[in-house]
């Protein structure tokens, strides 16, 4: 089966004027004869419920919280891009639309990166219109910060809790819908599978989390927005819910999946403290903006800092590597997150690891701190040689910019980040691939759509920060809506789809199967014990840096986990009632499934890129090779078993900007 | 350390609940409190015993899922923290701890430590937002300033991650900081100026229909709040209630 990708012709600047000029519309009057379900409230899923809601469409929305307000986008935290050049530093949509595509490591779609960066001053407009109360300076004005891997200030933010703010605004604009009836909310409700009708999609299964209910749900066109799955390493930043199950059960059901092996490890997060880490805590990247990022020059330092005997602050300046400003001068601490996370592990694998484990390195204020108490101590006429005082007035600074992570930091390890340097270690963040969609968000299944971080589109091999919020609400307010009506114009006379059908049937015979199938396996051990196994060979031989035995092998482990879980798993409870271990055990089968196309993903490409580090593939300094006989999206079908998926390739071209090698120095 | 814990065990609504004890060694003082009940869910597990369920997701503080009631206060001891941020060096070796859900008439329990809370989802329903198309056609974020402290002030009202320890902490069960921060991140806005009237009168009967109690201002409710949300935003309710209810 081809891909089309369904880019339209003409201009970069014109593509997305001139389909929307072209695309079908439905009549308002015949928007009320067309159900959507959207399965995920998240900032995806939210707007696109919301905005559909607004068109007309009668919308059902799906998440498994108890509200959409909980999705797992509340907790993004540094900001979201948006191309509006009101710092008048020389931003445009282009330059957004430049960096991201060269922060993606070319290897994301032209066009749609284009339309991306095209939406993205209308992001800011809406929220701002909904009550988002980003941060403003003292003019009224909004305020931009800076993020890494570009060289304006087109950021923008509400401390650090951007993502609540932006959730909050399009859970608001979806409680209007609610309150006006036009989406109905199913709240702790999970979708266990997509029901294709004709080969259309046309419903979904889904699970009453606390009755155990299983429910059959229909409409003309579904879409998905049900976020990525990093929890497949186990151990990430991600909420606990976080799965990869609705997108899964698509791909068994013939939507391709892409790029499975893409994964962003964030480099600020809290280091691992011990076995019992449920999950990872991320600080913002924006922490970046002013924290300098080093681990002691001499070994003997480096060992005295993990046994305790010195402290970080006893170590003098000569003494420190600030590796980040010494091997990229250009953007220094503020390169993209794959450089900034394989150069901390270069570090702590060299042994200057700075924790007890050896996994951490720091990120210290202690300048910043000076900076800024001098600069205000100028500002209000008071003598900038005195220590105490410039100090005071440089937390001061610190704490109204980054006050509530550093309060996280301190509640969490306990220690008091104004006084001695953060230990920060990267993490399992955010999964670029996901389902392959065409430039109209639809999925290879007509009818099945994918929005968010669910699918693969905009970012490429790596993600640059504030733009997963970006990508979201894009997708959702502006774009999905839009290309949505094309597809729908050919429903107005379809009625009501049934859902008393054989493939409704079959659909819920599979699910109720396999949750009987758990529920009466009676084996060992817990749902978590394979979890974490899973999470551990994922990290150990799929994770920041891997190789072609190391993944040989990953896809033999992975394999027979999974034997061993469905042999040996224990589910207590039953199932007709809340039960979360069995809730988990769905999705942790899915994991199981997906690890094992996500080794073989990363096994097949030969190359580093973005961030994927193959380490037979390097330049002489240690920075990654990306090789051109890969410049393609790598496309799975499912075939009945991870092993035997086939490849599918979308050659990506780039007609409007140099492929060149990606240098931060 | 070693714990005895007593945990609020229910089957479901309908049937009655009780505190059962269980003694859990070798807990670390650097795990979160949640960690704590996932390594007592593990030995349950192992002994063919059902979990203890509890709401949570992110584990970071900013969802409002977690949501335990923690020797009678809400997200238990510290101070300004939910219960996913609560680590157990808050503790002491041979400590008991009694477990509990959050309770209040209108957030009924679905299982052990889970409530249902869907009563503060209607409550923003009611009102809890400004009515603007999401058309792509609203005019530039710039076109109107806002006083940075306005937005500072309407920032901190908008934290509120709806978590009910507000009303798990009041004694007459009042949802009043909850809807109040949502009025008062409104009010402060020139967006939301226009809907004002209607908002605050149609929340705040959503608020009284739901079951909700009345404040009586003992302000236990602001104490307990693990985002700070201030007393005044329930003062700024009542003077935007008071003269919608002039107008009305
Ligand atoms: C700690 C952290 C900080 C971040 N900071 C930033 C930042 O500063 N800037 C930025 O741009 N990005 C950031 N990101 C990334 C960004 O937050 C996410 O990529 C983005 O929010 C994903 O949004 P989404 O709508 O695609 O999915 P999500 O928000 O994950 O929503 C998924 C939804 O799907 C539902 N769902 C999933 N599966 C099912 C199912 N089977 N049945 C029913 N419902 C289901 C869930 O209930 C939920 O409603 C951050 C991420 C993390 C983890
Ligand atoms: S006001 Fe505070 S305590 Fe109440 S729901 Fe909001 S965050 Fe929780
Ligand atoms: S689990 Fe999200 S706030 Fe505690």
């Amino acid at each position: 089966m081809a891909l089309d990708s369904k880019i339209p012709a003409g201009p970069l600047e014109d593509k997305w004027t001139n389909h929307k000029n072209k695309i079908n519309l439905v009549n308002p009057a015949n928007k009320r004869l067309i159900d959507v379900i959207v399965v995920g409230t998240g900032l995806a899923g939210g707007s696109a419920a919301a905005t559909l809601a607004e068109l007309g469409y009668n919308v059902k929305a799906f998440c498994f919280q108890d509200s959409p307000r909980r999705a797992h986008s509340i907790a993004a935290q540094g900001g979201i891009n948006a191309a509006k050049n009101y710092q008048g530093d020389g931003d445009s949509v282009y330059r957004l639309f430049y960096d991201t595509v060269k922060g993606g490591d070319y290897r994301s779609r032209e066009a749609n990166v284009y339309r991306l960066a095209e939406v993205s001053a209308n992001i800011i407009d809406q929220c701002v219109a909904q009550g988002v109360p980003f941060a403003r300076d003292y003019g009224g004005l909004l305020d931009n910060r800076s993020f890494g891997g570009v060289l304006v200030s087109r950021t923008f933010y509400a401390k650090g809790q951007t993502g609540q703010q932006l959730l909050l605004g399009c859970y608001s604009a979806m409680n209007r819908q609610i309150a006006r009836g036009k989406i109905t909310m199913y709240n702790r409700h999970e979708m266990l599978d997509v029901v294709i009708v004709d080969g259309k999609a046309r419903g979904i299964i889904a699970r009453d989390l606390v009755t155990g209910k299983i429910e059959r749900h229909s409409a003309h066109a579904v879409v998905l927005g049900t976020g990525g799955y990093g929890n497949v390493f186990y151990l990430s930043t991600n909420a606990m819910g976080s799965n990869v199950t609705a997108a899964w059960k698509a791909h068994k059901r013939g939507a391709f999946f892409a790029n499975p092996c893409y994964t962003q490890i964030h480099p600020t997060c809290i280091p691992v403290s011990g076995d019992h880490q449920s999950k990872l805590t991320l600080m913002s990247e924006s922490l970046r903006n002013d924290g300098r990022i080093w681990v002691p020059k001499n070994m003997d330092d480096a060992e005295a800092v993990r046994k305790g005997k010195l402290k970080p602050t006893d170590i003098p300046e000569e003494n420190r590597d600030y590796y980040l400003e010494r091997r990229y001068p250009a953007f220094g601490n503020l390169v993209p997150r794959d450089v900034a996370s394989r150069a901390a592990k270069e570090r702590c694998d060299a042994g200057y690891g700075v924790n007890a484990t050896g996994e951490a390195v720091f990120l210290d204020f202690a300048a910043a701190i000076q900076r800024y108490g001098k600069e205000q101590a100028h500002i209000k006429g008071l003598d900038e040689n005195d220590r105490s005082l410039v100090t005071k007035l440089g937390k001061d600074v610190i704490k109204a910019k980054y006050g509530n992570l550093f309060q996280m930091y301190e509640k969490i390890v306990d220690q008091n980040p104004y006084e001695t340097p953060m230990m920060i270690y990267p993490a399992v963040h955010y999964t670029m691939g996901g389902l392959w969609v065409d430039y109209n968000l639809m999925t290879n299944v007509k009818g099945l759509y994918c929005i968010g971080e669910a699918n693969f589109s905009d970012h490429g091999a790596n993600r640059l920060g504030a733009s997963a919020l970006m990508q979201g609400l894009a997708d959702g307010y502006f774009v999905l809506p839009y290309t949505i009506g094309d597809y729908l114009s050919n429903d107005i006379r379809t009625g009501k789809i049934p859902t008393d059908n054989p493939e409704f049937d079959a659909a819920e015979k599979q699910v109720t199967d396999l949750l009987e199938k758990l529920i009466n396996n009676k084996g060992k051990n817990s749902v978590d014990h394979y979890h974490k196994k899973l999470g551990k060979i994922m990290w150990d031989k799929v994770g920041m840096a891997r190789n072609a035995e190391g993944l040989k092998e990953a896809i033999k482990e992975i394999k027979a986990l999974r034997e061993e879980f469905w042999n040996d798993v224990y589910i207590p409870g039953g199932e007709n009632e809340y039960n979360e271990e069995l809730a988990k055990a769905t999705r942790v089968a899915d994991f199981l499934e997906l690890g094992e196309l996500f080794a073989k993903d990363a096994l097949h490409r030969e190359e580093s890129c973005g961030g994927h580090f193959r380490e037979e593939y390097q330049t002489p300094e240690g920075e990654a090779l990306r090789r051109p006989e890969f410049q393609y999206v790598a496309a799975w079908e499912y075939t009945g078993d991870p092993s035997e998926e086939i490849l599918h390739k979308e050659d990506l071209e780039y007609k409007n900007i140099e492929v060149k090698e990606r240098s931060y120095k | 350390m070693k714990l005895l814990l007593k945990i609020w065990r229910q089957p479901n609504a309908a049937t009655k609940g009780k505190l059962i004890g269980y003694t859990l060694s070798d807990v670390s003082p650097d795990m979160s409190f949640l960690e704590m009940l996932d390594v007592l869910n593990q030995q349950l597990i192992d002994k063919n015993e059902e979990p203890v369920v509890f709401d949570h997701d992110c584990r970071e503080g900013i969802c409002g899922a977690c949501s335990l009631q923690i020797n009678g206060r809400p997200h238990g001891p510290d101070f300004g923290v939910t219960t996913c941020q609560l680590h157990m060096r808050k503790f002491k070796d041979g400590d008991t701890i009694v477990i509990e859900p959050f309770r209040a008439k209108a957030f009924p329990v679905i299982k052990d430590l889970i409530v249902d809370r869907s009563a503060f989802d209607r409550i923003q329903q009611a009102g809890g937002y400004i009515s603007v198309n999401t058309s792509g056609n609203t005019q530039d974020a710039n076109a109107i300033p806002v006083n940075k402290h306005d937005a500072d002030d309407a920032f901190d009202a908008a934290t509120c991650i709806g978590c009910g320890a507000c009303v798990a902490a009041c004694k007459n069960a009042s949802a009043m900081l909850f809807t109040s921060a949502k009025v008062s991140q409104f009010a402060l806005l020139p967006q939301g100026k226009i809907e004002a009237t209607r908002r605050v009168l149609n929340m705040v009967q959503q608020m009284d229909d739901e079951g909700f109690g009345n404040c009586t201002n003992t302000g236990a409710c602001e104490v307990e709040c693990p985002k700070g949300i201030s007393l005044e935003n329930i003062a700024r309710m009542n003077r935007e209630y008071l003269s919608a209810s002039v107008e009305g």
